[in-house]
């Protein structure tokens, strides 16, 4: 066994990779750049080599800085993790000629899987079932007809030369095959210059799902069952689950055997990943192979109980796999959630800055459930703009699907982020919606469910109980601190009306309060109705106390976690995708709270205002300029990605705030409008 | 007997009313409550005694004489909050809108009087329309009798002014003497001269917003130490507030418990300070992250942001907390930094509440404004106001402490007890590219030369070592440790005990 390794990568994966060669005694090597000096990986291994400026493309992507830390180290073989240099053919290749071994496949498989029509036709001739279509000449419609039916409805018709979605045409019976082919052609011929038109099976209401496959130098593969990941936003993952609640085992084995087929085939000898696309119909047909560890495989690493990297550097180090394809069994159920650095609320716009608050949920082993947190960020750490803004993975694992959802909704609500914005409250959100508790997903799921963008949700049922109640209470302890104040009229204890009003934005419950009089005794929050009737009351068991960011007990005997930001006279409660500004009030005031009026926010139409932090490239106007909806009236820059800002209405330019090259914060005003 | 006690209801039924049902209509259209429902918010529940709620003017110009509501357009009294002892008074513009009379004005005084004698903060809550004009001087001589309290009670008891309408004229000096203003966005307004008066004068139109507005009064003119959004939120911060303060100059702050631990440390302070020294960081960070529960209650947070002052806990006492803000300047010193942070250390000296002081100062701002504006003396304020403040001083440098501002910023040489300094403090006259430019003018020509004398000064002086080595700094501790610093040099100070040479009073700079 190798004595020390070096990780070619950063972030959560380099952390993961480190657990677990300290867990095999292998001695780890980090290599950071310039933006990556203070990094967790940089201080969990046990030693680090700098390889470069922040760019990726001048450090952790330049073969030869990480030949030259292994040289230096005296590091034994390299992990390249995911993304980066993993799936390079050239890096085996060039380490290997330094002696250094590559805990990943041989570059034979990848070269092979690295291309994509070299790939299915790799599959194709492993008997791996790809998605049927008709790749030569097609003479006119009637011709389209002939091999649409061959393949099956719907079929989809698109030109050759096209990107995107023109020229694209889904076609469910013959005359719209005939019409779609036509017209495709023509549009093809007047957009791309090129009539040339290609038919394909398309698949509705598309699932993706993939197998994880492990093979060693010695011509052994075995699958470990599948992960699904449907749920995804613009072709990047966001939850993952495995295994798949569309499979049934005669599915997973033909998956999984096909996988195998492929991955023999090209001589796969690590861990790697065979992506298929699924229809509801269980129909399934290979997209392409990833041959790395993919970000998403601690979900199978949960149910199967097998540590994925330990067996990459297993097989790297020549060892046979210890398990045969019998041996592998799935356990229970296992949800992953990416947490990203992104707005939500601004259309998942990308968010940078200090990790001022990092409270992730604890990782525990309780009863069954297993809550993992697989992280790259500390609190005090700076989100930068050079990196994948992902900057943990939160998965649950439990006996059924829905007690590891629920215990990944426990889990994200516990998970505290301050400083950047991030898209916690998304996920948890998420969690509760009932179609994917139902399983019915597909890769359209987000934009379905969520078609105008994601908004925090309303408290519905029970939620509203659970806020009040958690709200009263951290009044309550609160209020019973204050009467401990020193320097008090003698001899006349402070007194609190135990009857409350708590508003939760615009929605009002009264409630009153008992116990709690000692810091080890029950509270009791009973909730009265219009009429002054006790409608329910619950039990309440509060472990918060005073300042804490997170409030977690008992409320009528469920386990709740609400966090808690304090603003004046009241907290911002987030609960399962619910946020409020909650107020607890006596009932006078809260008589007198209502006269109070309404305040109209800011009108903020006559600005532009800067969407995410970032830097102001261009402007495109000056003072006085008279602009046209759609006109392009700044560039900002933020993690790499120009966003061109444009005018929402016409209008013209009163004043300009910013110049090229300043840094502005979310919600700088850009320019005025007259 | 039953009938009397009839009559007793009936009269305070009769005085609670103020200005009748029609008049408190109005005062809630207008966004307001009423005198004696703001007083309800401020204090415990069932704690307020009213004094003096039959009290009538003795006017009998200009009809007056048949125009009588008991009250007389202010309620007084007192009450507790949290269960401490808190006076009171309230303009009740539901009366002769609130104005002052020579009645309404003893009762004022009454309040003051017996706020001082039994050394309890006095709180005032302003919505009136200043003197009554029937009255005429005997308004005037009202007036003057509550001026001549708040100076005798300054630095004795808190004085807190909460503006929650209207506030002019004559009205507004006694909230100007008083330690703290706050005032209701939108419905609240202050100004020596309204804008009538302003347009035949100087033929400036200007609105009451404008002129007098919560927004200029807590961002630009300073009279103002913060607004809230309307009189709920404003009255239940005051109740917040009050919880810092303590009852008089001899009392002590109070102390309220806490479950956060005096050692807790925080390891995302050790990377607070960003590894380029031109980038800025928030210092509230910091402030949050070192008192107890992170409670901090800012004062004067829209006025000169490149310092933050406020009350926050330690291990449940009181602290006064001022601090360079690098995100703002740069955490420059000019004119109203200096002032506002000087106003604030000398409340927190008047009341015996211990300063800590977070430091990460460039220097004085330069420029022929700031010269104009009388940078020297606003500047020697702070100096000034640290020198001669007696109680316990901590300080701590996270960064730069550059020239004379490192001086001001509660040093050693100023009679600080405690004074920290990070791995990451700065201590040196100037930055060093300056500090070269100024040495090596003759080389200034060669950029490598002058590149690596800068380099040179900054090995030399970047650092807290040379400042430590003179005993300048105490000890150099780790940011995550500060709360545990802090905790336990606050705790050993605690029976701190030093006197100025005897003075009848000493002459700052004003």
């Amino acid at each position: 066994m190798f004595k020390k390794i070096l990780i070619a990568n950063r972030g959560e994966i380099a952390c993961r990779v480190i657990k677990t060669a300290r867990k095999m005694g292998i001695k780890t090597v980090a290599v950071y750049s310039d933006a990556d000096r203070d990094a967790l990986h940089v201080e969990m291994a046990d030693e680090a080599v700098h390889i470069g400026p922040p760019a990726a493309a001048e450090s952790y992507l330049i073969i030869e800085k990480i030949i030259a830390a292994c040289k230096q180290t005296g590091a034994e073989a390299v992990h390249p993790g995911y993304g980066f240099l993993s799936e390079r053919e050239a890096f085996p290749v060039e380490l290997k000629k330094a002696g250094i071994v590559f805990i990943g496949p041989n570059p034979g498989a990848i070269a092979a899987m690295g291309d994509k029509i070299e790939s299915k036709k790799a599959a194709a001739k492993a008997k791996v079932s790809t998605v049927p279509g008709h790749l030569g000449e097609i003479s006119d419609g009637k011709h389209a007809v002939k091999i649409a039916e061959e393949i099956g409805y719907p079929v989809m018709i698109k030109a050759s030369a096209g990107g995107g979605g023109k020229g694209m045409r889904i076609a469910y019976d013959r005359k719209e095959c005939e019409e779609g082919f036509e017209l495709a052609r023509s549009e093809a011929k007047s957009s791309f210059g090129d009539d040339r038109i290609f038919i394909e099976k398309f698949i509705e209401q598309p699932r993706h799902i993939e197998i994880q496959v492990l093979g060693d130098k010695h011509g052994n593969v075995v699958y470990l069952g599948e992960r699904e990941c449907s749920i995804q936003r613009r072709n990047q993952k966001v939850i993952e689950e495995a295994p798949s609640p569309l499979l049934d085992e005669k599915t997973r084995r033909a998956m999984g055997e096909q996988a195998v087929a492929l991955a023999k085939a090209v001589n796969y000898d690590s861990a790697g990943t065979v992506e298929f696309v699924a229809g509801q119909d269980k129909s399934f047909f290979f997209l392409e192979m990833n041959t790395r560890l993919q970000v998403e495989h601690p979900v199978t690493e949960m149910i199967t109980g097998i540590d994925l990297v330990e067996q990459m550097i297993r097989v790297a180090a020549g060892e046979k796999l210890p398990f045969r394809q019998a041996d592998i069994k799935l356990n229970g159920w296992a949800v992953e959630s990416r947490i990203y650095a992104e707005d939500p609320y601004r259309n998942f716009l990308p968010s940078i800055g200090r990790l001022t608050k990092y409270r992730p949920p604890a990782e525990t082993s309780v009863n069954g459930v297993t809550v993992r947190n697989d992280t790259g960020v500390f609190e005090g750490g700076e989100i930068s703009m050079f990196y994948d803004p992902m900057i943990a993975k939160l998965v649950t694992h439990a006996a059924t699907r829905e007690a590891a959802i629920d215990a990944q909704a426990e889990a994200l609500d516990a998970f505290y982020i301050d400083g950047i914005q991030h898209n916690v409250p998304f996920l948890t959100s998420l969690m509760q919606h009932p179609r994917w508790r139902s399983g019915n997903i597909s890769t359209a799921f987000i934009k379905e469910v969520y078609p105008d963008g994601f908004a925090a949700r309303a408290a519905a049922g029970d939620e509203m109980k659970v806020l009040s109640a958690v709200a009263a209470t951290v009044d309550h302890q609160n209020n019973a601190r204050r009467r401990e104040i020193t320097h008090q009229m003698s001899g006349r204890p402070v007194r609190f009306a135990k009857r409350r009003v708590v508003k939760i934005g615009d929605t009002v419950q009264l409630l009153e309060v008992s116990g709690g009089e000692t810091a080890s005794e029950l509270f009791y929050v009973t909730l009265l109705g219009a009429d002054d009737k006790p409608q329910e009351t619950l039990e309440i068991v509060s472990g918060w106390s005073p300042g804490e960011p997170v409030w977690t007990g008992r409320v009528g005997g469920k386990q709740v976690t609400v966090q808690v930001r304090p603003i004046l006279n009241g907290n911002n409660l987030a609960y399962r995708g619910v946020q409020a500004p909650v107020r607890v009030y006596t009932e006078r005031e809260a008589a007198l709270a209502a006269l109070m009026p309404e305040k109209a926010a800011a009108d903020m139409s006559k600005f532009l205002l800067c969407p995410m932090p970032g830097l102001v490239k261009a402007l495109h106007v000056a003072e006085g300029a008279e602009v046209k909806a759609g006109d392009t009236l700044a560039v900002v820059e933020a993690m790499k990605m120009e966003n061109v800002l444009r005018a929402e209405r016409d209008g013209v330019v009163k004043k300009v705030n910013a110049k090229a090259g300043d840094s502005l914060a979310v919600d700088a005003v850009i320019l005025e409008f007259a | 007997m039953k009938h009397v006690l009839d009559e007793l209801e009936r009269r305070r039924d009769e005085a609670r009313l103020g200005g009748g049902l029609k008049r408190i209509e109005a005062q809630h259209n207008r966004g307001k409550l009423t005198a004696r429902e703001r007083i309800d918010l401020l204090m415990d529940e069932n704690s307020f005694e009213e004094f003096d709620m039959y009290i009538e003017h003795r006017c009998t110009d200009f009809g007056m004489e048949k125009q009588k509501t008991p009250g007389d357009g202010v309620v007084t009294g007192w009450g507790t909050i949290n269960g401490r002892v808190v006076y009171v008074f309230a303009k009740d513009f539901t009366v002769f809108g609130g104005s002052l009379s020579e009645t309404h004005a003893k009762k004022i005084t009454k309040i003051q009087d017996m706020a001082l004698q039994n050394r309890a903060p006095i709180i005032g809550l302003f919505d009136a329309g200043g003197a009554r004009i029937q009255e005429g001087v005997a308004a005037l001589g009202g007036y003057g009798e509550v001026f001549l309290r708040n100076v005798l009670s300054s630095g004795v008891i808190p004085q807190i002014s909460v503006i929650m309408g209207p506030c002019a004229g004559g009205d507004v000096y006694s909230p100007a003497m008083t330690d703290f203003i706050f005032m209701v966005k939108d419905t609240s307004y202050m100004f020596v001269t309204g804008p009538d008066v302003v347009k035949t004068v100087t033929n400036e139109t200007v609105t009451a917003e404008e002129l007098g507005g919560a927004k200029v009064h807590t961002s630009k003119s300073s009279i103002a130490d913060n607004a809230y959004e309307n009189d709920v939120e404003v009255l239940l911060q005051m109740r917040r507030l009050m919880d810092f303060l303590p009852s008089n100059n001899q009392a002590g702050v109070p102390k309220l418990p806490t479950q956060d631990s005096p050692d807790r440390t925080d390891k995302s302070l050790d990377t607070l300070i960003p590894d380029n020294p031109n980038k800025p960081y928030d210092i509230k960070e910091l402030i949050h992250k070192v008192v107890d529960e992170g409670d901090f209650f800012e004062i004067q947070p829209s006025f000169a942001k490149n310092i933050v002052v406020g009350f926050g806990r330690m291990e449940g006492h009181t602290v006064g907390i001022v601090a360079n803000q690098p995100l703002v300047l740069a955490g420059v010193l000019d004119s109203d930094a200096s002032r506002k942070a000087a106003r604030f250390v000398r409340f927190c000296d008047c009341f015996e509440i211990p300063i800590i002081t977070f430091v990460d100062v460039p220097g004085f701002l330069p420029g022929t404004a700031q010269e104009y504006g009388g940078l020297i003396k606003h500047g020697a304020k702070l100096l000034f106001a640290y020198s001669e403040a007696t109680v316990p001083k901590v300080t701590v440098i996270t960064r730069k402490a550059y020239g004379g501002a490192y001086d001001v910023m509660s040093s050693k040489h100023i009679r600080a007890d405690v004074n920290y300094a990070w791995p990451t403090a700065e201590i040196a006259v100037m930055g060093a590219k300056g500090a070269v430019e100024i040495l090596y003018r003759s080389e200034l020509g060669d950029p490598e030369k002058i590149a690596a004398r800068i380099k040179e000064y900054q090995d030399r002086f970047a650092n807290p070592f040379v400042a430590a080595e003179r005993g300048y700094i105490d000890e150099v501790i780790n940011p995550a440790s500060t709360r545990r610093r802090l905790c336990r040099a606050l705790n050993m100070l605690r029976n701190k005990r030093v006197e100025n040479p005897w003075k009848k009073h000493d002459n700052i700079p004003l």
